[in-house]
């Protein structure tokens, strides 16, 4: 598909944003491991913290379509300040889903005053396994007590507000978790282990511990028990970013690889002479825009009222293993350059590899795409 | 507060060439960009804005219909409206005239509002004209106070407190409202433009102002029959790097060879 001129407007300047203050000054926040937040903060200003915040509240009112195209601009400047904006609409959406007026209210007001929110579900021993939490929700009067540790939490130390999923009736499995807004200031919330990475280094990523919370009622979202399908919604509406994020990653592997075969010589010629180093190249264009194509027609899908559980599968898986293939070719496009710190493209390496993981491995997408061809079928 | 900008478009000049033979400027595929130090002086107006949410800022321009590009991108980085002043009879105006009809826009603007602009900002400069007279002419067209040069400003207490660069130093001047304030490079850099503002500006009507609206001018004030200046030729300059660097192991030393070499050349005694 082709964005139309309004959305790339909008892709453009963010790309101008990205190419001047993103891909300039990444690494050295990375070498010094410092979190990025003068960059973000730009970007906040700019609105790129807030694109799934709705019209009716002072949002833009983008569709899905503009929403991840510019995922994966961001994506091809720095994965870690992507996923730290856009973890935003990830962990906005049950809000969106299943909140009501005055649940939205608060929570933008609060995620637009203290920057960032974040999305707790995740658990020590519940990873692609949510049905396994142990955080429990336990009523008291008008309140509920929250406890339990939640891990692996991107924004977990940096944000002013969650939604978090926790066990409130165990007997009923999975009809048994509610969603809840939780703010960080709330008594009992702290933040436990900040997670050292492998890449993706310019996103926080911490254990985030419930200790005793007490919530008022008013901070369920939705239905009590019905938490696990508003958080499935949620995966199914995140996931496409993802596979933007994968497109953009690969975006860049592919430019650097591209210019960098131009310049290097051997055997008396450049190496983008050479047909091997060319297949490479053309492979990694033709996978990048294939998957783009996947999510773009997962969003468009969406904009449309669509169904599209099985397509954010397919746009997640396909986008992430794009961006991990892209990346190692570009690498070996560049030789012995390419896996020095020095050069750009070894970053991209360690960076694209969490996108086979989060928001669901590719295993669990697979399983996805097969219960709904099998479904079909039937 | 109520803010006005005044911003010109202008080609980047530092895209731009002279034609060796005709000695004209080469504006073929030169983009057209908001005057630099304009941008500077909507980012400080804007600046003010951030502080201070219930502030309005409006952008004017004079110039082709072309320039509501520039007065777009304006609204993208934050101005609330803009205007564009345009008619044929106001063109090859020189500084006076343009400082006349831009003022007589802003009279114009302000009668709309029922009241006078609090602050009304300009660029030191536009970089391509280079003159600098728009501003302080604005300012006496209108019988306003002026600061020139400022590398900052902000309001504290219902007044404008500009930091202006000089040779010394700095000076730190204050103003009562209204005032006329022109602007230099700024130690921050314009802001991006925000998606929404972006949006904004897609969705932006900008109104064209002409000679007719502006019914207080006296045309014989406006375009080239207004105009005094007269360009009686132009040439290109020559860039001769005829400088030569002075290096020395102390200052002592390199001030005895500056000394040497100046008394050589007999421009000392
Ligand atoms: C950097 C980072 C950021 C994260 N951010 C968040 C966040 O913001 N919020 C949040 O809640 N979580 C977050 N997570 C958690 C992430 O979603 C989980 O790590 C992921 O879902 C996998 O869970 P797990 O790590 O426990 O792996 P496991 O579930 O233990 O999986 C281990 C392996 O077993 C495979 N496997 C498991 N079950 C099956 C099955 N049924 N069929 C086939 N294969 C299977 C998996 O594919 C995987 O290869 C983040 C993780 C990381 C690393
Ligand atoms: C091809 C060409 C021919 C010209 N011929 C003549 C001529 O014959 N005689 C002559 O005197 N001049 C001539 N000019 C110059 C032209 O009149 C000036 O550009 C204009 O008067 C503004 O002066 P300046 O550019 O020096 O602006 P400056 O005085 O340097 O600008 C200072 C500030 O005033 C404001 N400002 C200036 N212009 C505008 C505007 N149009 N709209 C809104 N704000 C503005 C901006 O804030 C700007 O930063 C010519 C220019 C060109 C490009």
């Amino acid at each position: 598909m082709i964005l139309n001129e309004q959305s790339m407007e909008l892709v453009n300047l963010v790309k101008e944003f990205v190419d001047n203050e993103i891909i300039p000054h990444a690494a050295e926040y990375e070498k010094k491991n410092e979190f990025p937040e003068e960059i973000l903060d730009k970007a906040l200003d700019m609105g790129l913290g807030a694109l799934c915040l709705p019209e009716e509240l002072g949002g833009l009112g983008i569709d899905n379509v503009t929403m991840f195209a510019i995922a994966e601009e961001l994506a091809r400047g720095d994965l870690g300040i992507a996923t730290t904006l856009i973890a935003n609409c990830l962990a906005s959406f049950p809000v969106l889903i299943a909140g009501n007026d005055e649940q939205k209210k608060m929570w933008f007001d609060i995620m637009q005053e203290k920057k960032y929110a974040a999305f707790c579900l995740t658990e020590p021993n519940a990873g692609s396994d949510a049905s396994g939490m142990q955080t429990t929700a336990v009523k008291d009067g008008d309140d509920y007590v929250i406890n339990g540790t939640k891990c692996f939490i991107t924004n977990g130390g940096i944000a002013g507000i969650y939604t978090v999923l926790a066990v409130t009736n165990r007997a009923k499995g999975i009809m048994g978790l509610t969603a809840f807004i939780v703010e960080r200031d709330r008594e009992g919330v702290s933040i436990g282990k900040e997670e050292d990475k492998m890449g993706m280094r310019l996103s926080n990523t911490c254990e985030v511990i419930f200790d005793n919370v007490r919530v008022p009622k008013d901070h369920v979202l939705g239905r009590e028990g019905r938490g696990f399908k508003y958080i499935m919604q949620t995966l199914d509406h995140s996931r496409p970013g993802i596979g933007a994020f994968g497109v953009g990653i690969a975006r860049r592997a592919l430019e650097i690889a591209t210019a960098y075969s131009r310049e290097r010589k051997q055997f008396g010629k450049a190496i983008c002479n050479f047909q091997a180093v060319q297949f490479m190249l053309a492979d990694m264009a033709m996978e990048t825009e294939a998957a783009r194509q996947l999510y773009l027609h997962c969003a468009q899908l969406m904009d449309a009222g669509l169904p599209y559980t099985m397509e954010a599968a397919m746009a997640k898986t396909k986008g992430s293993d794009v961006s991990v293939k892209a990346a190692l070719d570009g690498l070996q496009v560049m030789g012995g350059y390419g896996y020095m710190r020095e050069y750009p493209m070894e970053k991209l390496v360690r960076d694209s590899k969490i996108l086979q993981i989060y928001e669901g491995t590719n295993q669990i997408q697979r399983s996805v795409i097969a219960n709904q061809l099998l479904k079909k079928i039937k | 507060m109520n803010i006005l900008v005044c911003i010109k478009q202008v080609p980047d000049t530092t895209a731009i060439k002279i034609d060796p033979v005709k000695h004209t400027l080469i504006r073929d595929g030169v983009p057209s960009i908001v005057s630099t130090f304009d941008a500077y002086a909507l980012e400080v107006a804007s600046r003010m804005k951030d502080k201070d949410k219930q502030s309005r800022i409006t952008v004017l321009s004079m110039g082709p219909e072309q320039a509501k590009n520039a007065l777009k991108e304006c609204i993208s980085k934050g101005a609330d409206e803009a205007y564009l002043v345009s008619d044929r009879v106001f063109g090859g105006s020189d500084t006076l005239a343009t400082s006349y009809i831009l003022s007589g826009a802003i009279k114009m603007l302000e009668e709309k509002n029922g009241a006078p602009f609090d602050l009304i900002f300009c660029g030191k400069q536009a970089i391509d004209g280079d003159t600098g007279q728009v501003g302080p002419e604005i300012a006496q067209h209108l019988d306003r106070a002026l600061i020139t040069y400022a590398s900052d400003a902000v309001m504290e207490d219902g007044k404008l407190k500009a930091k202006r660069e000089s040779d010394e130093g700095y000076d730190y001047l204050t103003a009562d409202l209204p005032a006329v304030i022109t602007v230099v490079k700024t130690a921050y850099e314009p802001r991006y433009p925000s998606l929404k503002g972006k949006m904004a500006a897609n969705k932006a009507v900008i109104p064209t102002l002409t000679s007719q609206d502006l019914s207080g001018l006296d045309l014989a004030h406006c375009g080239l029959k207004g105009s005094p200046t007269k360009v009686r030729g132009t040439f290109t300059p020559t860039h001769e790097k005829n400088g030569q660097k002075i290096e020395a192991e102390t200052g002592d030393e390199a001030g005895r060879t500056l000394v040497k070499l100046l008394s050589q050349a007999k421009l000392i005694g």
